[in-house]
């Protein structure tokens, strides 16, 4: 550590210039998302496409938002990169990769990929993983934190087991209440809090929760948590723990920083307060709340007048998306949109439309609803953390 | 909003690659930013502080990404998180100079 660190001051002293030559290739674009301090370069990690690095260390990538106008699978070379903490693992053996599954439970386990591969009940889902704070840049006021566009999000076709299987294989004692997961990842500082997570008993019960390998048919990525990952459909990608090696069952609620102090959101139906004001009382976040985009137009788009194709994706928790709607004209009316296939009711759903646009400027608003009812604001609401963002998204337009 | 220009053959190589045993290696490219010069001598000592510490944990774009502007307060609590919260082991003068640097820099 105390090399890198000298190393690093001694680059930082020496480099008042732009002397030194950037250590990947693939650095010499930049993008500029649309908010201040939003210059990001376009790096190529290994087994990714250039996205845009938010941090190299360590290493938050977002997606180039023109990636989902390609369909409702996310590409695993696309997909966001998100992590906490710098000591993340560059030397995997999947031979020797074990999952300690402890706690209160019957039979301590220590399960090796193979043993995970042959438990009861291997499945997949198409599910959207966002991050909790995807989009945090468009807030006002700005908060700290890291400051994404809308692209740290994504939806794929995930394999693995349920993590029933292995509680059921485990034995879960009487008086359990919570599962908490850890990963290789960790602080640099063994003082620092490391990056673990919680859920309750019931939801890790539930079927749906998995221990997944597999990615769009292919192993994990690298950096997406090979050789293994939590995929919690419908829930914040806070708990899709990457690189899962610990499964621990609780008999008293999880008390760690990264769950009681961290990832959590104003206790109330809007998880919002007046902007700039703290909340009275708060809970873990939990479920997505439901977003739909423009994807085949991007703000500021000059169009030719006419007939205007439009599409994009909708998702929600996992009511899935009952209908899309469409305004052309900042809101005061709407048309319904053509939904796409149905990959699921965690999965991105594409839609499509038409809009008939005479020459002149217009603010293209789409709307998704979803079966359970829940919509979008038109108007954005603001909590501390910036998390969960779900406003009625603006695409201006000009036709010609 | 960018615009991302796919390259078939690029995709086809990692196609290609993806489709071979995991690699068990992983080389992650080195971080380049760097902290910027503070706008005036007065901030030297922080501006030398933030080199050699902040970048144990974190390299130097997470500062450069927070919103322009926030001014001291804004800083002063960051710097705090990093050493209350993540127990970074920086002595109370330097985290005010850091901070002092950050508020005024960035």
């Amino acid at each position: 550590m105390m090399d890198r660190r000298s190393l690093l001051a001694v680059l930082a002293a020496g480099a008042g210039s732009r002397a030194l030559a950037p250590l990947s290739a693939a650095a010499d674009e930049t993008a500029t998302l649309p908010f201040g301090n939003g210059e990001r370069p376009l790096v190529a990690y290994p087994g990714k496409r250039p996205l845009l690095q938010m941090t190299a260390r360590p290493p938050q990538l977002e997606t180039p938002f023109a990636v989902f106008d390609a369909g409702a699978i996310t590409p695993n070379d696309a997909f966001f990169v998100r992590y906490h903490l710098a000591d993340i693992p560059t030397e995997i053996d999947p031979q020797a990769f074990r999952v300690a599954v402890t706690g209160h439970v019957e039979r301590p386990l220590d399960l090796s990929l193979a043993d995970i591969k042959a438990l009861p009940g291997q499945t997949e889902i198409v599910a959207v993983n966002q991050c909790s704070g995807n989009s945090r840049g468009f807030f006002e006021p700005r908060m700290a934190g890291g400051q994404l566009a809308n692209g740290a999000m994504g939806c794929a076709r995930w394999t693995g087991v349920p993590l029933r299987s292995v509680l059921d294989r485990a034995g879960v004692k009487a008086g359990a209440v919570q599962v908490s997961f850890g990963g290789l990842d960790g602080p640099v500082l063994p003082e620092t809090p490391d990056f673990t997570k919680a859920l309750p008993l019931d939801q890790a019960n539930d079927g749906e929760v998995l221990l997944a390998w597999g990615m769009n048919g292919q192993d994990l990525p690298w950096l997406n948590g090979f050789p293994l990952r939590l995929v919690v459909p419908g829930y914040y990608g806070t708990y899709w723990v990457k690189h899962l090696n610990a499964v621990t069952v609780l008999d008293k609620p999880f008390e760690g920083f990264w769950m009681k102090t961290a990832y959590r959101i104003p206790d109330n139906a809007c998880a919002c307060t007046e902007p700039g004001k703290a909340p009275d009382k708060t809970v873990p976040i939990g479920r997505f709340n439901v977003r739909s985009f423009v994807t085949n137009l991007a703000d500021g788009a000059q169009v030719k007048a006419g007939r205007v194709p439009l599409r994009g994706i909708a998702f929600d928790g996992g009511s899935g998306i009952k209908a899309v709607e469409i305004s052309t004209d900042d809101g005061k009316t709407w048309n319904p949109a053509r939904l796409g296939q149905d990959l699921g009711r965690y999965a991105f759903r594409t839609w499509t439309a038409e809009a008939d646009l005479a020459p002149g400027p217009y603010a293209l608003r789409v709307r998704a609803t979803g079966n359970d009812g829940g919509t979008q604001p038109m108007e954005p609401r603001w909590n501390p953390a910036g998390y969960m963002r779900n406003v009625v998204e603006t695409t201006r337009i000009r036709a010609a | 909003m960018p615009r991302f220009i796919a390259l078939p053959a690029l995709c086809l190589l990692l196609a290609a690659s993806a489709a071979r045993a995991a690699p068990d290696t992983y080389a992650l490219p080195e971080p380049t930013a760097q902290f910027k010069a503070p706008p005036d001598a007065g901030h030297a000592a922080g501006f030398q502080a933030a080199q050699e510490n902040c970048q144990t944990c974190h390299s130097a774009d997470y500062v450069a990404m927070q919103p322009p502007r926030k001014g001291p307060a804004f800083w002063d609590a960051e710097v705090a998180k990093m050493v209350k919260v993540y127990h970074a082991p920086i002595e109370a003068e330097q985290a005010k100079a850091i901070a002092a640097y950050l508020g005024a820099t960035y």
